[in-house]
């Protein structure tokens, strides 16, 4: 038996050839300044023409709750903590300097003198550039969050295997 | 002097936003026109010519012009598909 030795040049080509532009970011955060890098990554993919999946789960839920909506949690611990974990994607506090809501409204006119568009205006970009979003079911059910006090345009409510079905054609996997 | 069919004007965003403009402006472009992106986020020298490279279509030439706030950036692309 023979084998054919294969070009390193070729095979290079041969494999980027047969992944296509694919991109697909898990965003477990719901840090204003997380959630920001994801989304300035998934706009600017799209740009590129690459097709891009997000995956929001734990705390990255948070960015595609619609603000003040309530938690349908049934038993009181879940809505206590409904009550705690404020979502919307406006009101995402920063992961350094939040100090009670101050560091972030200081962010947020920093970014606003500098036109530069915060968290709900990149999601709305990403949306109209056709990023697909994924919510996790189960971060949902953990959470007391129903699909009626998410953002519309969630393409899918699934779970980790469809987020792997998708990373597994990805040429670019990120986890923020 | 390069020639533009469009001007495109993106002075004061940074990325990614010059980039989400220009692919919106130059879907209103016929074949072959060429659109003037004016920027002054020095990122656009290296990001442009790899979004031409990506999505195929053709980076003209880039043109830095000083003002008295600062460099202007201009990216010529050329519409190819």
């Amino acid at each position: 038996m023979t084998i054919a030795q294969m070009d390193p040049a070729v095979a290079l080509a041969n494999l980027q050839a047969s992944k296509p532009d694919k991109v697909t970011i898990v965003l477990l955060s719901g840090d204003m300044d997380r959630a920001m890098a994801a989304f300035i990554i998934a706009t600017g993919a799209a740009a590129m023409g690459m097709q891009v999946t997000v995956f929001f789960t734990f705390w990255g839920l948070n960015t595609i709750r619609r603000k003040g909506a309530p938690s349908s949690a049934k038993d009181w611990l879940r809505q206590m903590f409904g009550l705690l974990n404020k979502g919307g994607a406006d009101s995402l506090p920063l992961s350094r300097f939040h100090f009670w809501g101050l560091g972030t409204k200081m962010m947020q006119k920093v970014m606003k003198q500098n036109r530069m568009p915060g968290v709900p205006e990149l999601m709305e970009t990403a949306l109209d550039l056709g990023v697909h979003f994924i919510a996790c079911t189960t971060t949902m059910g953990l959470m007391g969050i129903t699909k009626d006090t998410l953002i519309e345009g969630i393409d899918q409510f699934a779970g980790v295997t469809t987020y792997l079905a998708e990373a597994k054609q990805g040429s670019v996997n990120l986890f923020i | 002097m390069l020639h533009a069919d469009v001007k495109l004007d993106t002075l004061g965003y940074f990325c990614p936003m010059p980039i989400i403009m220009t692919l919106k402006k130059i879907k209103e472009l016929t074949l072959g026109q060429v659109l003037e992106v004016v920027s002054d986020d020095e990122g656009i020298k290296q990001d442009m010519p790899a979004w031409c490279d990506t999505t195929g279509h053709q980076m003209v030439g880039l043109e830095e012009e000083q003002t008295k706030s600062g460099t202007i950036y201009k990216a010529f692309v050329k519409k190819t598909k």
